[in-house]
């Protein structure tokens, strides 16, 4: 057990390192979600009554969207690089290595929300870093990974790759985008996190859920 | 007899409708040095990999030291080293923070002295805090064999290490695998240089068509013996 | 010929089963008369939508099923029931959202409502649709197989998750539709209805078992072909 954790550690130092070093993905989609909401933010300027009215929505929309591009990264520079079978011959159940590149994900698209949060509360001047809607954020942004590491490792090894992660991703994923947006318009109109409980545990459950199937299946995804 | 460190046995393999080994039988001691070679297509790659569990066979079996691959490929990658053509570094970390990612991999501890050894050994120690993508082909193939070695594997697997290597790195390399490789260690090798593979092995298979179709111990068989043997079964056109 | 014989049979009862069900929902069935007069007409969509609905739930569960088979087994078999329902399910699931949508024209004056089921039919047809698009995507036989059964099995997994949370949010606005009245079974409506259901059932398994056939035919055939390539 602690030689998994080990690998798990080594997965997510290795691909932390790297990043640290080149910036290539936080650069990307940091880049992509300023491009994002500053559209957004023309597209509805004079449209709607009130800007903050359409900030559930931007918010998840500008994460997913920017989140797909680096999951892509995730397995498409091992590929290109050579390097999965060296992950690969690591004498360890490979789910470790899944669990390892989905923390490095996680922590990518956690850094990238910390960017634009503040970006959005300055452009549609919505107090939004609150600690409810941090957590949701974090739950959902779990489950988001979870799903894309492995739709990663799935389209990185097709002829599509890039073009196909997010048809593969967004369909599976669209219950975790209802149920942050929805518990999102809910803390902003003022309700508690208690009044969102069902949600919260629909978020936790798509988690959990697709963490374990992940698991399971993620042998499937690497052999040959 | 004693029992064969690898044995292969009515291995197959198949890609969905093109077949790519097509039964394959070979058993090979521990301490041998084996090279595999044959026309591009012929499989070895293949069984290469399937011999590295980074591939499923379609039927048959391998076992190392008695340990089928399909019950338990986990512990069986323990004891197996593997330098490809692709060098399974990452460019940007440096040589030897590779070597450390690599460490933890195999859970080998992480004992500097190890690592630093091996670097010396390449001939890499100087450059150690350099990035690897500022190395030349040859250094990273020496990198690469370092990486290989770090858990001191008594199985080698190398899968065309020469490629895209000038002749004098490639030459560099097989000193460095007869020097460091140790003569307990086990090598599987595959590659198009017959002249280089003969510096290294005691024994040649060919395969053709994913058929084992050669398999002769080197000792009394000269690089004049062979080369007619090669161009019947691998084709002429490959230097 | 064991086999295509019975298929003929399957063949023979699944088109006698829709004939008769036709019958029963355009003539025998009464006029709905607890829905108001002007889409009475319409109402008698429900004897092929629900059925519809019904069946692509049916293929996706099928699928997923056949899916967990496939790398339990990585028995080829599996493989072709996971796509041959899949392929089957994107029918019926474009029935489906279709006659919905035909439905909602006269009775809630609108093409399209973002109601729960209509909703998670379009997803899942577009679950289906990405399911496709990586077989399509992967040229290797096994890892083509591999790789649908996995993503077949997320998206069959995710599928009561979109329905839940698309009923939970439209409960938050305030009803426009009572969904309990929508499709109400009037009196002596119910004989129609659950022979549709058991006809288009029978027809969903003729389907596959027609398109399994295919598919063995097919590979048959890639075989051949390549046997006579070969020499």
């Amino acid at each position: 057990m602690k030689r998994y954790f080990q690998v798990v550690w080594a997965v997510l130092w290795k691909d932390l390192r790297i990043e640290l070093r080149t910036k290539d993905v936080f650069t990307s989609m940091a880049v992509f979600a300023a491009l994002a909401l500053l559209i957004f933010n023309f597209a509805f300027e004079l449209r709607i009554p009130d800007k903050s009215m359409v900030v559930p929505g931007v918010l998840w929309v500008t994460i997913a969207f920017a989140g797909v591009l680096g999951l892509g990264r995730a397995f498409i520079s091992e590929k290109d690089r050579g390097s999965l079978a060296g992950l690969l011959l690591a004498p360890v159940d490979r789910s470790a290595i899944y669990f390892g590149k989905m923390l490095a994900s996680l922590i990518f698209i956690l850094v990238v929300e910390a960017f634009i949060l503040p970006l959005i509360v300055v452009f549609f001047n919505v107090p939004l870093i609150t600690a409810p809607l941090l957590l949701i954020l974090l739950l959902g942004t779990i489950g988001f990974a979870a799903v894309g590491t492995i739709f990663s490792a799935l389209a990185v090894n097709t002829r599509a790759r890039e073009v196909l992660l997010p048809v593969l991703l967004f369909p599976v994923l669209l219950p975790l985008l209802i149920a942050g947006i929805r518990t999102t318009i809910g803390l902003l109109e003022g309700q508690s996190l208690a009044e969102h409980a069902n949600w919260l545990q629909l978020i936790v459950f798509f988690d959990i859920l697709f963490l374990v199937v992940a698991f399971l299946t993620f042998d499937y995804v690497v052999e040959e | 007899m004693s029992q064969p460190l690898i044995r292969i046995a009515g291995l197959r393999k198949a890609f969905g409708r093109h077949r790519v080994l097509r039964g394959i039988d070979i058993d090979i001691e521990a301490g041998s040095s084996v090279i595999l070679l044959g026309p591009n297509g012929a499989g070895k790659t293949t069984m290469l990999r399937i011999l590295a569990t980074l591939s499923k066979a379609t039927s048959g079996d391998v076992q190392i030291a008695g340990v089928s691959v399909n019950d338990n490929a986990e512990g069986i990658r323990r004891y197996l080293g593997m330098v490809s053509h692709s060098p399974l570094l990452y460019g940007d970390l440096s040589a030897e923070e590779n070597l450390t990612f690599y460490a933890r991999l195999y859970g080998v501890s992480e004992n500097d002295g190890r690592r630093d050894d091996l670097l010396q050994r390449v001939g890499l120690h100087h450059r150690r805090k350099d990035l690897v993508r500022t190395y030349s082909r040859g250094m990273v193939q020496r990198l690469a064999i370092a990486r290989a070695l770090l858990h001191n594997p008594p199985i080698l697997l190398l899968d065309e290490p020469d490629t895209g290597l000038d002749p004098q790195a490639a030459e560099m390399m097989t000193d460095l695998l007869r020097e460091i490789g140790g003569s307990e260690r086990t090598i599987v090798m595959t590659t198009h240089h017959l002249e280089r593979g003969l510096e290294l092995a005691d024994r040649v298979l060919i395969l053709s068509g994913g058929r084992l179709v050669f398999d002769e111990r080197i000792s009394g068989l000269s690089y004049g013996d062979l080369r007619p043997l090669y161009d019947q079964y691998v084709g002429t056109g490959t230097p | 010929m064991k086999s295509s014989r019975s298929l003929l049979v399957l063949n023979t009862v699944a088109a006698v089963a829709i004939l008769i069900a036709v019958y029963l929902a355009l003539v025998q069935a009464p006029e709905a008369t607890n829905v108001v007069e002007e889409i009475r007409p319409a109402q008698r969509i429900i004897y092929f939508h629900v059925p519809s609905a019904w069946i692509s739930m049916v293929a996706f569960f099928v699928t997923f099923i056949a899916s967990i088979l496939y790398l339990r087994t990585n028995n080829v078999r599996w493989d072709i029931w996971a796509y041959s329902a899949a392929e089957i399910g994107i029918g019926f699931t474009i029935a489906a959202t279709v006659s919905g949508s035909i439905w909602a024209k006269p009775a809630w004056n609108t093409w399209w409502t973002w109601d729960p089921r209509l909703t998670t039919y379009t997803i899942v047809l577009l679950l289906f649709i990405a399911y496709f698009m990586l077989r399509g995507a992967i040229d290797e036989p096994g890892r083509r197989a591999r790789f649908a059964a996995v993503y077949g099995i997320f998206a069959f997994l995710s599928v009561p998750l979109t329905f839940m949370s698309i009923r939970w949010w439209n409960t938050i606005h305030p009803v426009i539709i009572d969904p309990s009245a929508e499709f109400g079974l009037g009196p002596g409506m119910s004989t129609a209805f659950f022979f549709s259901l058991f006809a288009f059932t029978i027809l969903f398994v003729d389907l596959l078992a027609n398109r399994i056939m295919v598919a063995w035919d097919e590979e048959r055939v890639a075989a051949l072909r390549e046997a006579l390539t070969a020499n």
